[in-house]
């Protein structure tokens, strides 16, 4: 115990909760600047999640199937409803929009290659399609977006399937950004605008709005490509329930639903942490309202925001899921904020793992920039195959606890198969409390 | 000259048969009977070839057009010629909102009037109007060109790029970042193409041009609105 020159015992200095020493920070750095904090990825902050979930796994009332050995399936088809020509994949894990000026073509180069030689699909972003993307992805979702930078019928044609974006859970109702220090003389063309300027996006459809409106941008985006292509609707995770009732009673094929801890690019740091909802929290409304209209397992779902590991793609499937994206993890697997780059993080201030001034396009992996220098250090060939590795063991993951809960397709895991840990996420996920029967708000509870 | 009647077809067969014509086609023109406001009536098409359609259309007709020339011989709904990359597209009649939205090129020519946000976003497509235009006309508009012989509506170029406007009358209000630019000779020699092309008879003369004062360009605090 410290004493004052009275010889008074002192308290110990004693850190508000309140004013924290992050908070304080970021009061100083906006009273120097004058402007907002603005960075990549999805929320920091703490949140009910998956891992708040646990398998029951099997017992005497449900026996298990053999790992290794039995069959336990991973293949789904999405947009089968409407489009002549559905995608078929192998696993149920799926690349995320990410836009080329956002990451570097070699880093879009790889995810496609990737994605492809796991057996699934990756997905343009708000910049168009580039011929490298193109080329190396063997399924190619093309997102349609606000912006319509790059937007054109002739890429719309090449795409596998279509994905009209109205929402991402780190900013429902926001428009995506990329900052000047982006803008390459290639980034620039493909968005006809001028080099170096900060690209603002609008944050909701020039030429559609509501519901009624977007049932006949459908007609005319399968018109267009001769009803061969599915088409999904991009929603981040504000209101799920309505907003998937409304995709569905548009016509959608596929629902992307994406939580709050989904990434960006760019964004104010105030949106991502505090607009939109927690993964966990968004995928039982989705799948009640697709349950309530008869369209569940035929409107396919594919839930993003967060997922990290073949437990998070299992407990997706099992609360009802047909798919997820990723995007954050599908970076690391490449490479972003690899500590090897430490040195270099630590001159931008930071430190790998933190790391996430994407807009800033000083990326030392390589990924998030378009500076030749930066761009060399990142090889397409080796991302793609460290991408491939992580998306198989993610599925083998699933797979293994599949089998242990009995199943021999993760499409057949439900929400039985599950407890929780905590009162908030068996709220969320409606699921048992462990050691329970019960969950706040279920039928009949108090 | 092919003619397709939509009280007896269908506008899947209607648009497959159109997108089937391709560059050496010699069914190069088209009339359609009965559109009775049809939605994405000729969308998508990537020909040469002329399309007359005979009464009034709904949402999103000639969308994404490239190469063709559709003459709508009445007024077009929401949408019209959206993301256009080449071609022509005529209205005889008036167009309803969002008309040219992000169009990439191509000429769109409105004979009567345009509603709100026409050319919202537009990217390189040139836009001439005979009549008056909406509100948040031109909003975020990045290139290309639009002629508006009448008045302009409230917030004209709000947010705008590099796009010309060119307004005859008079213009309520412009939007944030928008303001008139001067007309040097380069800008009166695209505005007296355009008339032309457009069949309008104005007087190059008589337009004031606007554009972006770029001042939103980098982000300024004290530019924010």
């Amino acid at each position: 115990m410290s004493i004052n020159h009275s010889g008074i015992p002192r308290t110990t200095p004693r850190q508000s909760a309140t004013f924290t020493q992050d908070i304080n920070s970021e009061i100083r750095r906006a009273a120097a600047t004058g402007i907002y904090d603005i960075r990549g990825g999805g929320a920091k902050r703490k949140l009910p999640t998956f891992d708040d979930l646990l398998f029951l796994g099997a017992s005497i009332s449900r026996y298990p199937l053999e790992g290794y050995r039995e069959k336990c399936d991973t293949n789904v088809t999405i947009g089968g409803l409407n489009a002549a020509n559905p995608i078929h994949l192998e696993i149920p894990i799926t690349i995320a929009g990410m836009s080329f000026g956002a990451l570097s073509g070699p880093a879009k180069e790889a995810l496609g290659r990737g994605a492809s030689e796991a057996g699934t699909s990756t997905t343009t972003g708000d910049g168009g399609m580039t011929p490298e993307e193109r080329g190396h992805s063997s399924k190619l979702v093309y997102q349609y977006l606000p912006s319509r930078y790059g937007m054109n019928p002739n890429d719309l044609r090449k795409a596998d399937a279509i994905e009209i974006v109205v929402g991402q859970g780190a900013k429902p109702g926001g428009g995506g950004m990329l900052l000047g220090q982006k803008i390459s003389d290639r980034v620039a063309q493909m968005r006809n605008l001028p080099k170096g300027i900060d690209q603002r996006s609008a944050c909701r459809h020039p030429d559609w709005t509501g519901p009624d409106d977007l049932e006949i941008k459908i007609l005319e985006l399968r018109e267009i490509t001769g009803w061969k292509v599915p088409i999904y609707v991009k929603v981040a995770g504000a209101r799920p329930y309505y907003d998937t009732t409304l995709a569905i009673k548009a016509g959608a094929d596929a629902i992307v639903l994406d939580g709050m801890q989904g990434g960006t690019a760019a964004t104010q740091d105030v949106f991502i942490e505090h607009v939109g909802q927690p993964t966990l929290a968004i995928v039982r409304p989705a799948v009640k309202a697709l349950q309530d209209l008869g369209m569940h397992r035929k409107v396919q779902l594919i839930l993003s925001g967060g997922i990290r590991t073949g437990a998070d793609v299992a407990k997706a499937m099992a609360l009802g899921a047909d798919a997820v994206a990723i995007g954050t993890a599908a970076l690391i697997a490449l490479g972003d904020n690899d500590p090897k780059w430490e040195k270099d993080y630590n001159k931008l201030g930071t430190t790998s793992g933190a790391y996430d001034d994407w807009h800033e396009g000083q990326d030392p992996a390589g990924i998030t920039t378009q500076d030749p220098e930066l761009m060399k250090r990142f090889d397409p060939i080796e991302g793609g195959r460290r991408l491939r590795n992580y998306l198989k063991v993610m599925t083998l993951e699933a797979q293994t606890i599949a089998r242990a809960c009995g199943k021999n397709h993760l499409h057949n895991l439900e929400p039985e198969d599950l407890v929780a840990l905590t009162m908030e996420a068996a709220a969320m996920a409606q699921v048992p409390l462990a050691g329970t029967d019960w969950w706040p708000g279920k039928s009949g509870s108090f | 000259m092919q003619t397709y009647d939509l009280a007896n077809g269908s506008l899947r067969e209607l648009n497959a048969t159109l997108h089937a014509q391709n560059k050496t086609t010699n069914q190069t023109s088209w009339k359609i009977i009965n559109p009775r406001g049809a939605h994405a009536i000729a969308c998508g098409l990537d020909s040469p070839i002329e399309v007359a359609i005979h009464g009034s259309t709904g949402y999103y007709s000639a969308g994404m057009n490239q190469h063709a020339t559709v003459n709508i011989k009445g007024s077009a709904g929401p949408g019209v010629a959206e993301n256009m990359m080449s071609g022509k597209v005529v209205i005889d009649g008036d167009a309803s909102q969002y008309a040219g939205a992000t169009g990439h090129g191509g000429l769109l020519v409105i004979k009567g009037n345009a509603s709100s946000r026409c050319g919202i976003s537009m990217k390189g497509i040139n836009i001439v109007v005979h009549g008056n235009i909406g509100h948040m006309s031109a909003f975020m508009a990045q290139s290309g060109n639009m002629v508006v012989c009448g008045d302009a509506g409230d917030a004209l170029g709000d947010s705008c790029y590099e796009a010309s406007l060119f307004v005859r009358g008079s213009v309520k209000s412009l939007g944030a970042d928008c303001e008139e630019k001067e007309m040097r000779p380069e800008h009166l020699e695209i505005l007296r193409e355009l008339l032309v092309q457009g069949e309008c008879d104005a007087k190059p003369a008589e337009f004031k041009r606007y554009g972006s004062a770029r001042t939103l360009y980098n982000f300024n605090i004290d530019n924010a609105y």
